[in-house]
């Protein structure tokens, strides 16, 4: 039987529809559709997939029981190696990743390995009625410093090894970026949760209202009896572009536009949480953050949604399908522009105007692309004399985010890098202080839920490897 | 879960609490800030700590009714239990090489001047207090001001109580009769604060300013909070609350405050006509 040549489409809510509702775009394979993709698989021996993916999850191995219609087999096979099989299936950036590696992809499309993780994940989470086993328990502490996907992972493998783990989060509800960042419409919330309940069932506590560096400091941890302390504080300090403007009312952080909506809910009618409801808004930047940012003005009501990246499509760093679902939902793109002003309503005659200081336009250059850079992407060069004015009343900056400074603030002895990172070994995320290790954001700076994931493992396993011949 | 160990009306408008919050309790000091949620769907709000006593594990915090928070925050009794109390946050006030200060409160900010007033004293600092209200009905803490003050002066608005007219007036005639202070500290609203700098400012007497933004995290995260101070872009939750008042750019601090005005003139109406129904 001849493969077929391209991925099984993903069943999506109608562009038209979504783009003014919260729920879920994807709605996922149903049992057909995932058992036909997975016969899509060549169950190739090399299987350059498991390379490509950050925790090495036995691709070929899980599709095969989904050829077989064994879809709890396929999760166990996938729970092996990653705690989030849900969430991963859902924002990972595949065609960069396991995907980018298929041997069917060579000719063809690869297989949708994503979309099959995915799938068996939610079957489980549908159809499976037992109770995870508690772990026997060694006796032995652990903290760990944010409950974001590197804290998550880091924590849900020590359980398993029968550590008795404390997670300590700032904020008022466990999951980090899975629940301040990424939108109800990519993740819906739900499965977060469902993540972190199952964690406490192998023994996690969870801990929220407690910001390390204030409430209490990694040394006081210590003397509290942990023995080993991941930080997986994430990149949460955002960089903003130094521009005229930019503390006029209608200027967010894609941060806290975004924690608004999503963690505080500002989207909903009864919300006590305000968010501006903007008519046209402009998201400075490229990435996934950008694209979330763009797609909830979206759906809060906006009318134009303009996305400014002072680079070419070609170069955009968000996955794929996220700018395509954003293209299909009508967010417009602003390629090879960057900013140079925000501008403000001010009105000469009336001081007490109440528009007064509240944002109107943004005023962009227009570039064309130069050299390669150091890391080979073009650089944006800009046009002298070719600036003009999108009109707008809320702009978005989502240019990137660096390590959040409250933990290296107030930890003697932990060193960072100048980018504000947490310095660590590389395949144990051991830092310069003794017992502390550490993985994610918190050390690379904004990247991916699937490397911090894979981060919070090395360190896990680290731990336990130090800890049990102590 | 936290417990509201002891609440108390201060005046209309304004309300005490002592939050049972013993880990925030144990650390907590002068100059540094809470954020707190009443209820499951509530917003994040930060108040400055009012006080803390680290054996019974309070924190106090003193507000005013002013939005919806405050509102549904005011509605709970003694005893009951609010969803999130997480904290300090933020940077302490500086004390140290302080000999003789003036501390300048206005309204509601005497309440979070006070602990700074007290911390200050109580490490033999010699301190002058000057706290305004409107009017002689919103004056709080006056007795706790006097057991911590070399000297007490009290403005309001009307002359209902003390003095009338506003604090840079009396804090004008202490430095210009020689008043050698170290430090002024002023806790109030921002034009009170911008004033108060601005006549520090001639005489060169070195002013720190306590700044109440906007923000929902709290830890540097969200970037709502960002002021501009010496030209540079600060997070008053990480960087501050605390701040040079030479060196705040006030006017866009006060638009900035304003942001939301709309929403919570919305929220007020909407709360108004809940406990109207209450009441009916």
């Amino acid at each position: 039987m001849a493969v077929q040549p391209k991925k099984h489409e993903m069943p999506v809510q109608e562009a038209s529809v979504r783009a003014h509702n919260f729920k879920e775009v994807a709605i996922g394979y149903t049992e057909e559709i995932a058992v036909a993709e997975a016969q899509r698989c060549l169950n190739c021996k090399n299987r350059p997939c498991v390379e490509g993916c950050p925790v090495n999850i036995s691709i070929p191995e899980f599709i095969s029981k989904v050829k077989d219609r064994d879809f709890e087999g396929a999760y166990g096979i996938i729970s092996e190696s990653s705690s989030l099989p849900a969430v991963c299936g859902r924002v990972c950036p595949q065609e960069t990743q396991c995907e980018s590696k298929c041997t069917l992809g060579i000719k063809l499309e690869p297989v949708g390995i994503g979309r099959l993780e995915r799938f068996v994940a939610d079957w489980h989470n549908a159809n499976f009625v037992g109770e995870p086993e508690m772990p026997l328990q060694n006796g032995k502490k652990v903290a760990v410093i944010g409950s974001g996907p590197s804290g998550l992972t880091c924590a849900g493998d020590l359980a398993k090894k029968g550590y008795k783990v404390t997670v300590f989060e700032a904020l008022h509800l466990a999951g980090g970026v899975l629940v301040y960042g990424i939108p109800e419409f990519r993740l819906p919330k739900d499965i977060v949760k469902k993540e972190v309940e199952t964690l406490k069932k192998y023994g996690v506590d969870v801990e929220t209202n407690v910001v390390i560096g204030k409430t209490l400091t990694i040394d006081e941890l210590f003397e509290e009896g942990y023995e080993a302390v991941f930080v997986g504080s994430g990149a949460g300090l955002p960089r903003f572009m130094n521009i005229p403007g930019e503390s006029l009312k209608g200027v967010y952080s894609a941060n806290e536009f975004l924690t608004r909506a999503n963690l505080m809910k500002a989207y909903r009618e009864d919300s006590q949480t305000p968010i501006m409801k903007a008519k046209n808004v402009a998201v400075v930047g490229g990435g996934n953050v950008a694209m979330d940012a763009a797609r909830t003005a979206l759906r809060l009501g906006a009318e134009n949604v303009y996305i400014i990246y002072r680079r070419s499509m070609d170069e955009l760093p968000a996955r794929k399908e996220e700018v395509e679902h954003a293209q299909e939902e009508g967010i417009k793109f602003e390629i090879l522009r960057n900013p140079v002003e925000i501008i403000g309503h001010c009105n000469p005659d009336n001081g007490r105007d109440p528009l007064n200081g509240f944002v109107k336009g943004i005023k962009v250059i227009k570039c064309r692309l130069g050299e390669p850079d150091e890391k080979g992407r073009r650089r944006p060069v800009e046009i002298p004399g070719s600036e003009y004015v999108i009109d707008v009343d809320c702009v978005i900056i989502s240019i990137g985010t660096s390590p959040n400074p409250l933990i290296k603030n107030t930890t003697a002895g932990l060193h960072v890098n100048n980018h504000g990172g947490i310095i660590v070994e590389e395949g144990t995320g051991k830092t310069s202080k003794d017992g502390v290790y550490a993985g994610g954001d918190a050390v690379t700076g904004a990247a991916t839920v699937i490397l911090a994931m894979g981060a919070g493992k090395t360190a896990a396993k680290a731990i336990d490897e130090a800890l049990s011949h102590k | 879960m936290f417990k509201i160990a002891k609440k108390r009306e201060l005046n209309s408008t304004v309300t005490m609490m002592d939050i049972y919050a013993p880990q925030v309790a144990k650390k907590a000091e002068a100059g540094q800030f809470i954020i707190l949620r009443v209820d499951e769907d509530g917003e994040r709000i930060p108040l400055t700590v009012a006080g803390y006593d680290r054996i019974a594990g309070t924190v106090k915090i003193i507000f005013q009714i002013v939005g919806g928070t405050t509102m549904r925050l005011n509605a709970k009794a003694e005893g009951e239990y609010i969803e999130d109390f997480v904290g300090p946050l933020g940077c302490p006030t500086k004390t140290e090489e302080i000999k003789k200060v003036c501390i300048v409160g206005g309204g509601v900010g005497c309440a979070i001047a006070l602990p700074v007033a007290q911390k200050l004293k109580s490490l033999g600092a010699e301190v002058h207090s000057l706290i305004g209200f409107r009017n002689k009905d919103l004056v709080i803490l006056e007795d706790e001001f006097r057991a911590c003050s070399d000297k007490l002066i009290i403005m309001t608005d009307d002359g209902s109580c003390g003095r009338q007219g506003v604090v840079t007036a009396p804090l004008k005639e202490l430095i210009e009769s020689g008043e050698k202070y170290d430090e002024v500290i002023a806790i109030g609203p921002l034009v009170m604060m911008k004033f108060v700098a601005a006549t520090t400012k001639s005489y060169g007497v070195p002013t720190t300013v306590s700044m109440n933004p906007i923000m929902i995290d709290g830890t540097g995260m969200c970037g709502g909070c960002r002021l501009t101070v010496g030209g540079k872009t600060k997070f008053a939750c990480v960087d501050g609350p605390d701040f040079n008042g030479f060196e705040v750019d006030f006017d866009e601090a006060m638009a900035r405050a304003s942001a939301y005005a709309e929403f919570e003139k919305k929220e007020r109406e909407l709360n108004c006509n809940l406990f109207r129904k209450e009441v009916e």
